[in-house]
């Protein structure tokens, strides 16, 4: 049996889009009226809900007190019915402890943390269905969320995945498409500053430029995105507001 | 950005997993016809003038195949005639999962222009794409989907069919129901009108083309219908793929590639991967249990129970003469199989109970035509023997008797005794040079067209010269002593060498490569070519070449009194040959001689000449024999193989002389520094890049391999040890017989044949490095990158490794490197076996002009039935039969221990010396052969007495 065909001749991918598309992105802000920011957001099948808390007074142990900025604690999760099979994710195993220590990493590189010294902001993020980009697809989510909870960013922080098939780099891939080698970015979209950068993949360094040009296109794409969806809840929020 | 406003999710469920995938259905996916204004794209493909003349259609018409047509009307659908054809995505993705070289060349014809091909991806079209319906299988969801399609297209194009004279869409499909279901559903009620016609009425209603009907494939149903329909089923039925992926699963079957033999057409053996590197061979006998299986097929077999298992029999059998009816049983011929072997000899014996991939591809062969006059079908057989013989139809077999043509197979049917196949096309006339060797270069998938322009775009532009900046890089060389040694007539000189006192006293040896990757950058189309050739195949009087000539014979070549371009690797040595340093550079060369072996022997051997060339020469002849010497003390083999030489008419080119090549001094001096080179570079680039070097290995052969070596030995009392290669060096070195000079040389000839295959490898996939022959723990192939693709990659890994070039992509990728190993030794295997052909060709028209002749050889193996004998003077091998059909057999008895041969009273013995008759057998004009018949011993009844006039009348049968 022939292998799958992640990109025709005629320039289409197995989902139908073409090389440099994104999937269908939809959201929602301030889904939970408990949490102080929460959020939805959903791309294409990968689906991920995101809650924030603070900023408050550390809680736990105060030694992770931080005296000139705020100290960002994040946990990621999989949702046991997230994938095609079903599966007791314990909380804390290997990949998503380090799934949380690159969301924790992303959004000290975005957060002014420095305005709120000696407190905590706690970020949750769990996945309820998977099919490829989780980490962009938190990044995302949780943007989504810190904005909703009013937590000031230098900029909103958007993710996406970026794969190299047959010399052309894909943008957004999912989980068919993740066979590839591929790299993650999370970026600034108005500095255009890298907040993190993951690629497990070998890849050699004459198609890197490429990729990265991809990826901060993409990346782009998804602000434009987020913004809109964030406008949207503002107006609504407005209305809301205007005549109870 | 996003284009798409619906989506449907697809749900594929395997075993219990549930796969939910996205789908984007799009509105900017254009129709590709030039007629139609009403989509925005940039480019057509369709023409507007879309005529094929048929008398079926008699308006301008584009044509949709359905997967069927595609798969079986390649040939014609290849054919300059028909153009403007739409290939629908669900049709190519179904050829993509069943047939590789068909889809390979659907999206050949796709990309050339002249044949208006257009793929229109209608899967991902808002108004094509359909989802499966409840209880609807796939299959019937994709002729659906074709069947929307060609609706859509017929809508689509209908505002336009005024001013293009009536433009319509035609869909040819072969299904029956489908042409049923489609009519019946209303397609030709509807308002938009699609014709709906069979591949096979279509062809045949064009009217340009007659001769294209040859090349039509039977379908299924015509071949009911045909065929001389009988009630008994020849063959068992093949198990659905299903059941035969559940077996092989639970391991009541086994899966493996179906090898035909060579001398038996009812006997071939399947062999199974196991795991890791070993894998088992089944052994299958008989035309039930071969069960339709075409060599190089992938099957599934079935183990018989142990007590019906046999050995291989070392019969030679041939399925000759009239076509057999198919209800005719074999048991005659299948009977001389059977016999009672030891237990010893058995081996697992199995039967085919299905097909997983079928492997065929066109054949070449000749028409046997029928011997009913007025027939269409008549049998094909193919020049491989390990092809069954075709049947196929067509109306110009009088023309075709004699010829030289290509067929393919279409399909093999339970009740039908050979395979059914279609023309393909004609090569020439058998027996004529060009057509022989097209043959052979075909049947050896050795690819040998003219280079396209687009590989020879990448070529220099001439006048070429060597630039500045070029000049500034590299080391300049040019005031050195280098010369060149090769066989005479060599054009594409890779290799130069220098040696040269330095002051120290230390001596400096460089050997200078041609730098093939300077011109010959990746990735682009020359590149691509040059991988895909793999390696130059020298035929006799004929090279193919891997590189354009200006490349082979002109830029790289490192021809005397040129600047070149060269990879230079020089050693610091002492005079005892031992390395103090080596070093890797680009340089500049001008060499001051091209010599042939023989003129630089002379050279070396004239004390009267004492110039700068011969003085170097000298020096490195003597460093050469230090190293030889080192080298097989260390183990390495020297083993031996008589290769020939034809000495070709100048005009004619037909050989007038063949002359067992001879080896002098020189030869092994070049050799010896190649070799040098070689180990040197591969251990840096191994150094360098661990996990993506390329290198060659040569794995030590099995033990069992050794037995027949060892038998023939003992037999002459002498004892060979086969523990290590160090040990097999010795041991052959030391043997020897009084009065028997030849021994030796017959024994390393027998050694040569019991070793396992070099290859290339990718250093990161494999652990095992050693080289068994050379006895060196690792090796690559630098020295010869004009005519070895292999080379190449290693100058651009040592290149990269001394700075002076930049990696790419697929350089550092040791999967694709994997994957071009593979194809580097495939075409390597090819090249060697074209060669051997080509040999055995031009051995035969050497002997066509001779008549008979009488010459002394040796018994190289014995058969069952048959004596190899070995013929020094020509080295040229052949057969002596002792059963053949027309003469009462002579009693004949074999001894599997000895092994010997008795035939009446006297008994052959691996390396007797006897004396045979020589002479062309042209009785089959396909399959000429050399005959070889005993004339000493003399065995009454047996041997044939001594030619001195015409020879007596030709024995037809069972002869190699
Ligand atoms: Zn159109």
């Amino acid at each position: 049996m022939a292998g799958l065909e992640l990109l025709s001749d005629q320039g289409y991918r197995l989902d139908g889009r073409k090389a440099t598309e994104l999937r269908k992105v939809q959201a929602r802000m301030g889904v939970f009226a408990q949490a102080d920011g929460s959020a939805y957001l959903e791309q294409g099948n990968t689906r991920a809900l995101a809650v924030v808390y603070g900023p408050h007074e550390m809680r736990g142990s105060r030694s992770r007190t931080l005296h000139d900025r705020a100290a960002i604690n994040c946990q990621y999760s999989m949702a046991t019915f997230s994938t095609a099979e079903r599966k007791r994710r314990p909380h804390g195993d290997r990949k998503s402890t380090e799934m949380s220590l690159h969301l924790k990493q992303t959004f000290e590189a975005a957060i002014m943390t420095q305005l709120y010294p000696r407190s905590q902001i706690d970020i949750y993020v769990k996945i309820l269905q998977s099919d490829g980009g989780n980490y962009s697809v938190c990044v995302n989510a949780a943007t989504l969320a810190v904005i909703d909870a009013g937590i000031p960013m230098r900029d909103y922080v958007c993710a996406c995945s970026v794969g190299f098939v047959d010399e052309t780099p894909l943008a957004d891939l999912c989980y068919a498409e993740e066979s590839v080698s591929s790299l993650s970015v999370a970026l600034l979209p108005r500095g255009g500053q890298i907040a993190l950068l993951q690629m497990d993949a070998r890849l050699h360094q004459d198609h890197l430029e490429a990729l990265m040009e991809a990826a901060m296109t993409a990346c782009k794409g998804v602000s434009k995105v987020l913004d809109e969806v964030v406008r949207q809840h503002l107006q609504e929020a407005a209305v809301l507001n205007v005549c109870p | 950005m996003l284009k798409s406003k619906t989506f449907v999710k697809k749900t594929r469920s395997g075993g219990v997993m549930k796969i939910v995938r996205e789908h984007y259905l799009r509105d900017d996916i254009w129709c590709g016809s030039e007629v139609c204004t009403g989509c925005k794209q940039e480019s057509t493909v369709l023409q507007k003038d879309a005529c094929i003349e048929s008398n079926l259609c008699s308006y301008p018409h584009y044509l949709i195949p359905d997967t069927n047509v595609v798969l079986h009307q390649i040939d014609v659908l290849e054919d300059p005639v028909i153009r403007n054809v739409i290939i629908l995505q669900t049709v190519l993705q179904e050829v993509r999962h069943r047939s590789a070289p068909i889809y390979k060349r659907v999206k050949d014809m796709i990309h050339e222009k002249e044949k208006h091909f257009y793929t229109f991806t209608n899967e991902h079209h808002r108004e094509t794409f359909i989802e499966r319906e409840p209880g609807e299988t796939a299959n019937d969801r994709n002729d659906r989907a074709i069947r929307v399609s060609a609706k859509w297209y017929s809508q689509h194009l209908k505002p336009f069919e005024a001013d293009t004279e009536g433009l319509k869409v035609v869909l040819l499909t072969n299904d029956l129901r489908n042409k049923q279901t489609a009519e019946e559903s209303g397609f030709r009620m509807s308002s938009a009108t699609v014709f709906i016609i069979s591949g096979e009425e279509y062809i045949k209603s064009l009217i340009a083309n007659p001769e294209l009907v040859d090349r039509l494939a039977l379908s299924n149903d015509e071949k009911v219908t045909n065929e001389i329909t009988s009630s008994k089923l020849l063959y068992p039925e093949h198990l659905p793929l299903s059941r035969i992926q559940a077996g092989i699963k639970s391991g009541s079957f086994l899966q493996g590639t179906f090898r035909a033999s060579r001398d038996n057409y009812l006997e071939a053996t399947v062999f199974v991967q196991g795991e890791g590197e070993d894998g088992t061979e089944v052994l299958l006998q008989g035309l039930q249990n071969l069960n339709r299986a075409v060599h190089q097929d992938v099957v599934a077999v079935q183990l018989l129970p142990r007590n019906q298992w046999v050995a291989p029999s070392s019969v030679v059998l041939q399925d000759e003469g009239a076509a057999k009816d198919d209800n005719v049983d074999e048991e005659e011929e299948e009977n001389t199989l059977k016999e009672s072997a030891t237990e010893s000899v058995r081996k697992p014996t199995g039967k085919v109970v299905g097909i997983i991939k079928r492997n065929w591809r066109p054949f070449c062969g000749m028409l046997n035509v029928s011997q009913i006059k007025e027939s269409t079908r008549h049998l094909f057989t193919p020049a491989d023997r390990r092809i069954p013989r075709i049947r196929i139809e067509t109306r110009q077999a009088a023309t075709l008797a004699g010829q030289r043509i290509m067929v393919a197979i279409d399909g093999w049917p339970k009740d039908s005794r050979y395979p059914n196949g279609h023309f393909v096309r004609s090569l020439g006339s058998a027996g004529e040079k060009e057509t022989e060797e097209e043959v052979l270069l075909l049947e050896h998938d050795v690819p040998h067209q003219a280079f396209s322009q687009a590989v020879l775009s990448f070529l220099p532009k001439m006048p070429w010269a060597i630039t500045p900046e070029e000049m500034a890089k590299r080391m300049d060389l040019r005031h050195l002593t280098v010369c060149s040694v090769d066989p005479p007539g060599c054009t594409d000189i890779d290799d130069a060498l220098h040696c040269r006192e330095l002051e120290n006293g230390n001596l400096e040896v460089g050997v200078h490569i041609a730098d093939v990757s300077h011109f010959i950058r990746p990735g682009n189309a020359l590149d691509k070519e040059a991988a895909n050739r793999g390696t130059t195949v020298y035929l006799c009087g004929k090279r193919i070449d891997m590189v354009p000539e200006l490349l082979s014979s002109n830029l790289c070549s490192l021809r005397s009194n040129v600047e070149r371009l060269a990879f230079s690797c020089i050693w610091e040595m002492n005079h005892k040959a031992e390395i103090l340093s080596t070093k890797f550079t680009k340089s500049i060369i001008n060499s001051k001689a091209s010599l042939t072996y023989a003129e630089a022997q002379m050279r070396i051997d004239d004390t009267s000449m004492n110039d700068e060339i011969t003085t170097s020469l000298r020096g490195l002849n003597k460093l050469a024999k230090i190293l030889k010497r080192q080298r097989i003390e260390k183990g390495a083999l020297t083993l031996s193989s008589l290769e020939v030489r034809f000495h070709m008419d100048s005009e004619t080119h037909d050989p007038i002389e063949l002359q067992t090549k001879e080896l002098m001094e020189t030869n092994s001096m070049v050799e010896e520094f190649m070799l040098l080179a070689n180990i040197s570079v591969a251990q840096k680039i191994y150094d360098e890049f661990s996990e993506c070097a390329l290198l060659r290995k040569h794995p030590a052969p099995p033990p069992s391999n050794y037995d027949i070596l060892l038998k023939a030995a003992k037999s002459k009392n002498v004892e060979i040890h086969t523990d290590s290669a160090k040990a097999l060096a010795d041991s052959l070195d030391g043997a020897r017989v009084k009065d028997f000079p030849y021994f030796n040389t017959l024994l390393r000839i027998l050694a040569t044949r019991c070793m396992m295959q070099a290859v290339y490898f990718c250093s990161g996939m494999d652990s095992d490095f050693h080289h068994y022959g050379l006895a060196s723990p690792i090796y690559t192939h630098f020295t010869s990158p004009i005519r070895r693709y292999a080379d190449i990659i290693v100058h651009r890994l040592l290149a990269v490794a001394i700075g002076a070039d930049s990696t790419y992509a697929d350089l550092m990728d040791k999967h694709k490197q994997s994957a071009l190993c593979n194809n580097l030794n495939y075409r390597h295997k090819m090249a060697q076996y074209a060669q051997r052909s080509s040999v055995a060709f031009h051995t035969q028209l050497f002997f066509k002009s001779r008549g008979i002749l009488n010459e002394e050889g040796f018994v190289l193996f014995v058969r069952k039935n048959a004596i190899i004998v070995l013929i020094p003077k020509f080295g040229l091998e052949g057969t002596v039969f002792f059963d053949s059909k027309d003469k009462t057999a002579p009693n004949i008895v074999f001894d599997e221990e000895g092994p010997t041969l008795t035939v009446e009273q006297h008994t052959f013995h691996i390396f007797d010396k006897v004396k045979v008759t020589i002479s062309l057998d042209a009785s089959n004009i396909q399959h000429q052969k050399i005959r070889m018949a005993l004339t000493e011993p003399v065995i009454p009844g047996v041997s044939v007495p001594v030619p001195d006039v015409e020879p007596q009348a030709k024995k037809p049968k069972l002869d190699r």
